[in-house]
C-alpha cells in the first residue's frame, strides 16, 4: 500500500484545488455570455422569446444542480454520447450560473427607474442605444455586488461535480481520505482551500457593495 | 399653412380607464401652448402621446405634416422633431452634464466626438451653464439638472418642445431660473407645448392656453380672455383653485 505523507494529501488536494478555479472559471464566463443572452432574451419586446428566457431560470433556478448533472451525465451516455466528467460539469454549470447571473442583472436593469428608458426615448435612440449608453452602464454599477456574490455560490456548487467523478478538490479530498483513513485533516484542508478561494470573493463583494451604496463621494 | 401639430380625436386608455376621449389639439410653427387642467385630466398622457412614449388607441396625429403610426420606424422618426423635457428631469446620472447632452447627437445623428462638444458647450451656455459642463447630475441643483435637461433636448434641434410639468418636481427657489429659459425659448420663437400649473406664468408667455377637462379640451384661446372670461364652470372653478394655489408664486 502507498503511503501518505502530509505534502503528499496537500499536493493531491492543491492539484483539485487546480480543477476547482478552473471549472468556476469556465462557467463563471460561459455562464456571464448565456446570463447576458438571458438578459437580452429577458428585455426583449416578444413574448414568446421573453417567455422562454424566463422559463429557463425557473428550471435551472428550480431542479437541483445535482440532478441536473446527472440529467446530462447519465442522459448523454443513455443516448450512446460518451460525455466527459469535465464536459458535463462545464455545461452544466455554465447553464446554471446563466440562468442566475441573467435573473440578477435583469434585476439592476429594472431597479433602474422607467425615467431613464423614457428619456433615451425621447432622444430617439433607438432601442439597442438606450440600452448599450444608458442602461447598461447604469445597470452594471448595480450589479457588481451580486455578480461577485454569485461567483462565490458558484466556487462552492463546483463540488457537487465530484459526484460524477469529475476531480476537483473536493472529489481529491475523498479520494485520498479512502486512502489515508484521516478523513477528519483531508477534508478540513478541503474546507481550507474553499475558503481561501471565497473569502477574498466575499470580502470584495462586501467593499464593492458598501462603495456602490455610499451616498456621497460615489466617484 | 397646417399646424405642425395636429392631433385629431385622441382616444387613449389604461386598463379600462378612459383618459383621453376624442382629445384635438392643434399647434402652429412658432406658437406657445400651455395645457392646464386638474391631475387625471389627460394633459401628460396627451404630452406623452405627442412624442411617442404612449400610442393612441384611435385618432390621427401629425408632425410637420407627416402622419405618425405606432411603428417603431415612425416613432423615432416622430421624436427627432419633438423634444421632451420631463418633471423628473431623467438625467443619465453615469453621465456628466455636457456627456448628457451630447448623448444623442452623437448616437442619432452621427456627430463627431469634437462637433457634439461644440454643440453641447453651445446648448449649456444656452440655458446659462457653460461652466458646468463637467459636473455630474448630483453635483447639480433641481434647478440646474432641469435646465441640462432643456439642452439635452434642444441639442437635437426639435421643431417642437414638450415640458411636462417641468418645474413642479423644484424647490420654489428654483422655479424662477427654469422659467426664465421657457421664457426665452418662446422669445426666440420656439414652437412649445407645457403642461403646467404655472398659471401665472402661463398667462405671461403663452399664445394660447388649452383646458382640459375629463380627457378632452374643454375650452381654449388666448390666456387674458380664458382667464377674465371662462366659459365653463370647470374652468371658472379651476381658475379660482389654481389662483389660491400659487399665489405667492
Amino acid at each position: 500500500m502507498i503511503r501518505f505523507t502530509f505534502p503528499d494529501i496537500v499536493r493531491g488536494l492543491v492539484s483539485g484545488l487546480f480543477w476547482t478555479v478552473g471549472l468556476s472559471l469556465i462557467a463563471f464566463l460561459g455562464g456571464g455570455l448565456a446570463g447576458f443572452a438571458i438578459l437580452m432574451a429577458r428585455l426583449s419586446r416578444n413574448r414568446i422569446v421573453s417567455r422562454a428566457a424566463s422559463l429557463y431560470i425557473e428550471f435551472f433556478q428550480g431542479a437541483p444542480l445535482l440532478m441536473q448533472l446527472f440529467l446530462v451525465f447519465f442522459g448523454f451516455s443513455l443516448l450512446g454520447f460518451n460525455i466527459s466528467p469535465l464536459a458535463t460539469a462545464a455545461s452544466v454549470l455554465t447553464l446554471y450560473a446563466g440562468a442566475y447571473l441573467g435573473e440578477i442583472w435583469r434585476g439592476s436593469v429594472e431597479s433602474l427607474p422607467r425615467g431613464q428608458w423614457e428619456a433615451a426615448e425621447s432622444l430617439a435612440l433607438g432601442r439597442w442605444a438606450q440600452l448599450r449608453l444608458v442602461i447598461l452602464p447604469q445597470a452594471l454599477r448595480i450589479s457588481i455586488p451580486p455578480t461577485v456574490g454569485f461567483s462565490v455560490q458558484l466556487v462552492k456548487g463546483t463540488a457537487v461535480t465530484s459526484i460524477i467523478g469529475f476531480l476537483e478538490i473536493t472529489k481529491a479530498g475523498t479520494m485520498i481520505a479512502n486512502a489515508t483513513y484521516r478523513p477528519l485533516m483531508v477534508y478540513g484542508l478541503a474546507a481550507l482551500g474553499y475558503f481561501l478561494l471565497c473569502f477574498p470573493l466575499s470580502l470584495a463583494a462586501r467593499r464593492l457593495e458598501r462603495r456602490f451604496h455610499a451616498p456621497a463621494d460615489k466617484r | 399653412m397646417p399646424p405642425l401639430i395636429n392631433a385629431d380625436g385622441i382616444h387613449k386608455s389604461f386598463g379600462g380607464m378612459e383618459v383621453l376621449r376624442g382629445t384635438t389639439l392643434r399647434v402652429d410653427e412658432g406658437e406657445v401652448a400651455a395645457v392646464i387642467g386638474r391631475s387625471g385630466s389627460g394633459k401628460s398622457t396627451l404630452l406623452r402621446i405627442l412624442n411617442g412614449l404612449e400610442t393612441c388607441d384611435a385618432g390621427f396625429l401629425s408632425v410637420d405634416g407627416e402622419r405618425i403610426s405606432g411603428l417603431e420606424r415612425d416613432l423615432r422618426r416622430l421624436r427627432l422633431k419633438v423634444g421632451m423635457v420631463f418633471q423628473q428631469f431623467n438625467l443619465f446620472p453615469h453621465l456628466t452634464a455636457g456627456e448628457n447632452v451630447m448623448l444623442a447627437p452623437r448616437a442619432v445623428k452621427r456627430l463627431s466626438r469634437p462637433e457634439a462638444k461644440s454643440l453641447a458647450g453651445e446648448m449649456l451656455a444656452g440655458v446659462g451653464l457653460a461652466d458646468r459642463f463637467d459636473a455630474f447630475p448630483d453635483q447639480l441643483s433641481g434647478g440646474q439638472q432641469q435646465r441640462v435637461a432643456i439642452a439635452r433636448a434642444l441639442a437635437m434641434r426639435p421643431r417642437v418642445l414638450l415640458c411636462d410639468e417641468i418645474t413642479s418636481a423644484l424647490d420654489p427657489e428654483l422655479v424662477g431660473e427654469v422659467l426664465e429659459v421657457v421664457r426665452k425659448l418662446a422669445a426666440a420663437g420656439m414652437t412649445l407645448v407645457l403642461v403646467t400649473h404655472e398659471m401665472r406664468f402661463a398667462r405671461e408667455v403663452c399664445d394660447r392656453l388649452v383646458f382640459m377637462h375629463n380627457g378632452v379640451v374643454g375650452e381654449e384661446g388666448k390666456p387674458a380672455e380664458l382667464f377674465s372670461r371662462p366659459q365653463t364652470p370647470e374652468l371658472a372653478a379651476f381658475i379660482g383653485q389654481a389662483g389660491q394655489g400659487s399665489a405667492g408664486r
